[in-house]
């Protein structure tokens, strides 16, 4: 199986950008998406940054994606989503029918978390017109990734989210900006100072979801690496990491050792938790609630 | 799309008295969902069977109202044929249109029914004229549901980029999160709206009365504490007060609603097919009330829209039915993002 290192989702200061991009580079991962998914206003990578990461991760051997922006809201947002459809080396990650109708019949695509394909007919669908690699919402339960799966299109391949905080909502509105009680369109770029996003706790102190810009995350880390065997007998072809602040590339090694059958993915999990910001949860995998963390599957 | 066309007001419909409400002062269309998780308000208690649904279709076909079927969930695959039957149910009983958000179903109507008129769901998450194209192209649907998003430029720039229809949310309880772009309920509970049509669900809910106040959890996660002088709304879990930093606060939103009759000359000049008004969990008075204020307020408005105001009896009729009894204009006014 394929280890993919999604996007970076929260913002990174140019200098981390390009650190994690090098160390990158020489980690055991696969596929690398690369691009802005969340806030069109981070310009801490421009599109031509963007490129040039691409091009030194391709020349290193991996397989680079262009993730294209979830929450479409202008012209200028569909002119960045046009050049990046156009950019003619890399192929491109559509999170959005928007990019779906660019890409449709004219290039191969990913089709992203975020499109909503819930079932076969939709996934059918995607792949006649060009995808080749899609990746389940991230709320699919193991069962109906299963279903699915029994019935999906032929040459098309499964990636899933399988480590890192959960992407689970966007907004119009920056709660990050609103927390600092600036307007969005002034943000001064505040969310720059929280790598791994802003924590949200309830009212009696339990940490609950990550404010990051103008999308929510789980504060706690999903984790599918106990469901290894089980992914890999569903034929899923790709295992998506989420960036996180720090640790990334020590978590994509254990990951990688568990793949290859050097340690137990229990092991290998509780490595990773180790080195992360949050404790694990996997309950959408078993058809619970997402933020319950499952420890007693037997496995089948 | 001209600014002189009518715009239609399109009306919530729970249950069979709200329908009759909603038609009875003046909705040009209502909008209802069958009892199970094919709609995006899969609650219990609401929604229509098999015979409640004809018998609705008559009451408001007879008296010059359309009808449109929610259908507006993301099938699950172990039960596909569950939004198939209801597509089938709808085209023939007749409805006017099905409003549907799963690509995979959009091509079955296709397919199975080509003359059935398709409306692009809200839970479609289409906010551009790229997205919303996609779906005219591929599935000829009709109009495309905007999600409450977008600020009035850019509504406007999708009405005149579109291939078709637009309708935009008028007023009701406000989604700050994109709409089929939210899993935090099925985070939280196991049930949302994609899956299961679900939000913050009843059975999740518990309200406790505690040394420190009353206490409402959704799953066991602590929505809000009140103190004794603070009225308890509907736990929504994006409505809770949460902890960010040293800030305990509406962290995500108030409980308010949205409220766009003060934009709405601005919306019928660029030519917004319809005006919809969210609520089929709300009761037939809410439905009355809005309804008819609605109704006032586009007649007059296409009388005249130059000298149209937003009355004060009209805004004080909405803001005592609205949740948290405040309303906003939302994305639609920028300072809200």
């Amino acid at each position: 199986m394929k280890i993919a290192l999604g996007p970076v989702l929260t913002c990174w200061e140019k200098a981390h950008l390009d650190a994690f991009y090098a160390a990158a580079s020489t980690w055991p991962v696969d596929i690398v998406y690369l691009g802005e998914v969340v806030c069109s206003r981070r310009h801490e990578y421009r599109l031509a940054d963007w490129i040039d990461a691409a091009d030194a991760l391709a020349a290193a051997g991996k397989e680079v994606v262009l993730s294209a922006q979830a929450l479409m809201e202008s012209e200028s947002d569909l002119k960045t989503l046009r050049r990046i459809v156009a950019n003619g080396r890399y192929m491109v990650e559509a999170n959005d029918m928007g990019a779906v109708h660019l890409l449709a019949d004219h290039a191969p695509f990913v089709a992203g978390p975020h499109l909503n394909v819930y079932n076969t007919p939709t996934l059918s669908l995607l792949s006649s017109l060009g995808a080749v690699r899609w990746v389940p919402p991230v709320e699919m339960t193991q069962a109906s990734l299963a279903a699915i799966l029994a019935h999906a299109p032929a040459g098309l391949a499964t990636e899933v989210f399988a480590w890192g905080r959960l992407p689970l909502a966007f907004s119009a509105r920056c709660f990050t900006a609103r927390h600092y009680d600036l307007p969005k369109d002034d943000c001064r770029f505040v969310c720059v100072a929280h790598p791994d996003g802003l924590t949200l706790a309830t009212k009696d102190g339990e940490p609950f979801l990550v404010l990051n810009g103008i999308q929510t995350q789980s504060h706690r880390v999903h984790s599918l690496v106990a469901a290894l065997p089980d992914l890999a007998r569903l034929g899923v072809d790709a295992l998506r990491v989420s960036p996180q602040a720090g640790h990334t590339g020590e978590i994509v090694a254990a990951l990688r050792a568990a793949l290859d059958g050097r340690i137990a993915p229990s092991a290998a999990e509780a490595t990773m938790a180790a080195l992360s910001p949050a404790p694990p949860c996997n309950g959408y995998w078993h058809d619970r609630p997402g933020l319950d963390y499952v420890t007693d599957a037997i496995p089948a | 799309m001209t600014a002189s066309r009518r715009v239609e007001l399109v009306c919530p419909a729970g249950t069979l008295p709200a329908l009759k409400a909603a038609v009875d002062h003046g909705a040009d269309c209502v909008y209802m969902g069958l009892k199970n998780e094919t709609n995006a308000r899969n609650f219990a208690g609401l929604n229509f069977d098999a015979k409640a649904a004809a018998e609705g279709l008559r009451y408001a076909h007879a008296r010059g109202a359309q009808v449109l079927l929610a259908l507006n969930t993301y099938p699950q695959p172990a039960a596909f044929s569950r939004w198939t039957e209801a597509l089938d149910f709808a085209a023939d009983l007749g409805f006017d249109a099905v409003i549907v958000a799963d690509p995979g179903l959009m091509r079955y109507a296709v397919e199975r029914h080509p003359s059935l008129r398709l409306h692009l769901s809200v839970q479609a998450s289409a906010t551009t004229h790229e997205a919303i194209n996609f779906y005219v192209r591929r599935f000829g649907i009709r109009r495309a549901v905007l999600p409450r998003v977008l600020s009035l430029a850019q509504v406007e720039h999708v009405v005149g980029h579109a291939e078709c229809e637009i309708e935009s949310f008028g007023f009701g309880s406000l989604c700050v999160m994109v709409e089929g772009r939210c899993a935090l309920s099925s985070y939280t509970t196991g049930e949302g709206p994609n899956t299961v049509g679900a939000c913050s669900p009843a059975k999740a809910v518990r309200w406790e009365t505690t040394p420190r106040g009353l206490e409402v959890r959704l799953n066991g996660v602590l929505l809000d504490r009140y103190a004794d002088n603070e009225a308890a709304g509907y736990p929504t879990l994006c409505k809770g007060r949460f902890a960010v930093g040293d800030a305990t606060y509406y962290a995500i939103e108030e409980p308010t609603s949205l409220n766009t009759m003060e934009i709405l000359p601005q919306l019928v000049r660029m030519g917004i097919a319809a005006i919809k008004i969210e609520g089929r969990q709300r009761s037939p008075a809410y439905v009355a009330t809005v309804t008819r204020v609605w109704r006032a307020a586009i007649d007059a408005c296409t009388a005249d829209p130059d000298t149209f105001t937003a009355r004060d009896a009209w805004m004080h009729e909405l803001a005592g039915v609205s949740e948290g009894r405040q309303t906003t204009l939302g994305a639609y006014h920028r300072p809200w993002k």
